[in-house]
């Protein structure tokens, strides 16, 4: 027979391949349109915010944009020496138009950043300016050096140098507690001034040793739901999920209670005359408040994952071990343990994720020991305004979140995760 | 070498779960060394209660259980030294077969070169030699059960226990694995304590059969024994096809009784009837009962025929007899001569030997 060589042909006479093609294509476009919804969703509430984070957080245009001429004639500047003529003339050009504008405060501000000290002499400036004190037929430079003394030094100058890129890594070595020096060396800043990786280290601490206690606490839940009988793990089921049910600040709102120094655990404490009266210690506002809150709140995000496994798990698979002659503890480290090891992966990534990124919780119980990353960027959105620097710490855990996902990956293999 | 008859032995063991029914009532069963003996029974008839009971899984609620004159309830499963095939194998599926097999070695501390000697020959053993590094989800139903099999075995224990081994299977497997458990039994000589429903099972397998029902021990025989001679009428229902009649004894003598029926009178075997006036079931094997039957038998009656269903190697002829319209009679293919028609009349006979007069129902 010569089927395999010839055309196979449908009863219509289309070819057999292309007509297999067009029946699909209808069910792929017809697939597509039922995803499309979400993933444009997807694309507008967290593909494009993300976007709009990064470019904000290396975002520095504004001053790029403030000072065109100034940093076109910088550009044959060595840096070396106080620039030209030509580079004080362009300035002084441009910072009129600025406070023709009334946005040379900006520029003090943006500039302060840069280098304190920008502010006083702007505005200085900004007054003779104002006042037509400066004669454009004369020297600019001469004229502008004589404004402030800090005009004649060539740091100031290397400083406005320095905003000329309209992008800047500036804020995320600002987030490690580190600059780019008048050399565009990256330094660390002063002992006293590094708050933020010590930030950074208690977050990983904290969410690490939440993801431990979760673990701890959570499997022997899970076992136990996963082995009782149907009535009585159905109940227990709802314990465990009632935390869903509770707003978050209803739950921490009652740690708070719980946990103050006049709390009920403190006054529990008193009562069996574990602490005395007048030394209560304190479980709040601060690690401790922190972690037992956490713990309480990420323990389903654990015992789920790990129950669904788990309840997967043949109990003859334990009865084997036994009767093979393995003892209760072989057998469940042996063949128990192992089985349950996707499920542990996925709880741990779970809360780990989870935990690094956690807000609420640590703003109110964590007190001043006890506060997070995440409680740094809601700062610096809602308190300093600086939004760029809070997307590009944003940014950087979710750069975290991603990397403990490869090693994950990794090391047990993301397909191995079960989450149900 | 004289063999232990009470090898394993259940002495006046109750098994209840929850206080108010007992699972297992008053079981006293001996097993002796080397023997294929099989629990069969309905479900819920307590069958695999026992079977857990002896793994250890399970605690008498009263009596003892006795392994080589040694009471054992006290001792926990893993030091037992029982091997057991799981109903769904129980393979560890995160080990490779070797390490399937070569875990009830390890725990015991055996040495490494012993091992790979003990795991080679168990699975050798099984016919499955070279797969020792393939994991249990990729191996077929038949392949996984014979592993399991082998790891039940490759401890050398005494008594090795199987739970409904073959239930998964298909038909055709199962009927091959039965051969081969039922060989290895006989070539290493371990006694095997098998748990089934399937009576074709326990039948092709078995030294003896418990049919269990209701907690209790019904009757404890060898299969032919099993068959040919159920002592209740239970037995006689649960394993194989019977007719029967419900009726009363109207004259008894040692070896021959009268039954009176509805409409009808016939003889019967007094098995489990003991004087006139009792109630009885009669059973009899539709293969007892012959269609106008050569030799002289003493019981012949007539009955319309309700329906034939042809089953290939044989004929299955379903009568209105005696009042009894669900009496069968199975007629090999061979006589052809026979007028097999709905409607028909034919004359059936069946010696009174074979029909016993059994417990009322």
């Amino acid at each position: 027979m010569s089927s395999e060589t010839k055309q196979i042909l449908t009863t219509d006479g289309i070819p057999l391949e292309i007509s297999l093609k067009k029946a699909e294509r209808k069910n792929k476009i017809k697939a597509f349109l039922l995803v499309a919804p979400l993933l444009l969703f997807l694309i507008i509430t967290y593909i494009f915010p993300i976007g709009e984070m990064f470019t904000r957080s290396i975002d520095d245009k504004m001053i790029t944009n403030m000072l065109p001429k100034t940093f076109k004639s910088m550009e044959s500047w060595d840096g070396k020496e106080l620039p030209s003529e030509e580079v004080f003339a362009s300035f002084l050009s441009d910072f009129k138009i600025l406070v023709e504008k009334k946005e040379h405060g900006k520029l003090a501000q943006r500039l302060n950043k840069e280098k304190n000290g920008f502010n006083t002499i702007t505005k200085k400036l900004f007054r003779q300016v104002k006042r037509n004190k400066i004669d454009e037929t004369q020297s600019i430079k001469e004229q502008i050096m004589k404004v402030h003394k800090r005009w004649r030094n060539v740091e100031y100058w290397q400083a406005i140098k320095r905003t000329a890129p309209p992008y800047t890594s500036a804020k995320y070595l600002k987030a490690m507690d580190m600059y780019l020096n008048e050399d565009n060396k990256i330094t660390q800043v002063s002992e006293d001034r590094r708050i933020h990786r010590i930030l950074w280290l208690r977050t990983v601490e904290v969410a690490f040793f939440v993801t431990v206690f979760c673990f701890l606490m959570g499997y022997p839940i899970a076992h136990l739901l996963a082995t009782l009988p149907m009535k009585y793990s159905n109940l227990l089921m709802i314990c465990v999920l009632l935390p869903f049910w509770t707003s978050l600040l209803v739950r921490t709102a009652s740690w708070m209670i719980l946990l103050q120094q006049q709390g009920v655990v403190n006054d529990f404490f008193v009562m069996i005359g574990l602490v005395s009266d007048d030394n209560r210690p304190e479980m709040m506002y601060n690690k401790v408040g922190t972690y037992v809150a956490m713990t309480q709140i990420l323990l389903p995000f654990m015992v789920l994952p790990l129950y669904s496994v788990m309840k997967t798990i043949s109990p003859s698979l334990m009865r084997a071990g036994k009767s093979l002659g393995g003892t209760p503890f072989v057998a469940f480290w042996k063949v128990y343990f192992p089985l349950t090891i996707p499920g542990i992966g996925a709880g741990c990534l779970l809360v780990f994720i989870l935990a690094i990124g956690y807000y609420i919780t640590p703003a109110l119980v964590g007190g001043a020991s006890g506060t997070l990353i995440s409680n740094q960027i809601a700062y610096h959105m809602k308190t300093t305004l600086d939004w760029s620097f809070a997307s590009a710490m944003g940014l950087m855990l979710l750069g975290g979140v991603l990397v403990i996902y490869w090693l994950y990956n990794k090391l047990v293999g993301v397909d191995n995760i079960k989450l149900g | 070498m004289s063999k232990n008859t009470e090898f394993v032995k259940f002495d006046k063991v109750d098994k209840s779960y929850d206080g108010k029914v007992l699972v297992v009532k008053d079981l006293n069963l001996n097993i002796s060394e080397g023997e294929f003996i099989t629990m069969l029974g309905p479900s819920g008839s307590g069958k695999t209660t026992c079977l857990m009971m002896l793994a250890g899984f399970e605690t008498p609620t009263n009596g003892e259980i006795y392994l080589d004159s040694n009471p054992i309830s006290n001792i926990p499963p893993h030091k037992r030294g029982i091997g057991m095939v799981f109903q769904n194998y129980a393979l560890f599926p995160h080990m490779t077969v070797y390490e399937n097999l070569a875990f009830p070695l390890r725990v015991r501390k055996v040495q490494k070169d012993e091992i790979d000697k003990k795991v080679d020959k168990a699975l050798s053993m099984v016919s499955l030699s070279g797969f020792e590094s393939r994991m249990p989800a990729q191996l077929s139903g038949g392949q996984q059960q014979r592993v399991a099999v082998a790891r039940a075995l490759v401890f050398d224990p005494a008594v090795v226990l199987m739970d409904e081994p073959l239930g998964a299977l298909d038909k055709n497997l199962r009927e091959s694995m039965q051969y081969e458990i039922k060989h290895i039994h006989e070539n290493i000589g371990v006694t095997v304590v098998y748990v089934t429903h399937d009576q074709g099972e326990a039948l092709t397998m078995s030294n003896r059969i418990a049919v269990f029902n209701d907690g209790k021990v019904q009757q404890l025989s060898s299969p032919d024994k099993l068959y040919e001679e159920p002592v209740n009428s239970f037995v006689a229902e649960f394993i194989g096809e019977n007719n029967t009649f419900g009726g009363e004894v109207t004259d008894i003598s040692k070896d021959v009784c009268k039954v009176k029926l509805q409409n009808g009178e016939i003889l019967a075997n007094p098995v489990s009837v003991t004087s006139k006036g009792d109630k009885t079931t009669v059973s009899i094997r539709p293969e007892r009962a012959l269609i106008n039957p050569k030799d002289k038998m003493d019981n012949n009656q007539t009955g319309k025929i309700e329906e034939v269903i042809y089953h290939g190697d044989h004929t299955r002829v379903r009568l209105d007899l005696l009042g009894n319209k669900e009496f069968i009679l199975k007629v090999p293919n061979s006589s052809n001569d026979l007028d097999l028609k709905l409607g028909n009349e034919i004359k059936v006979g069946w010696n009174s030997q074979d029909a016993r007069a059994l417990d009322p129902k």
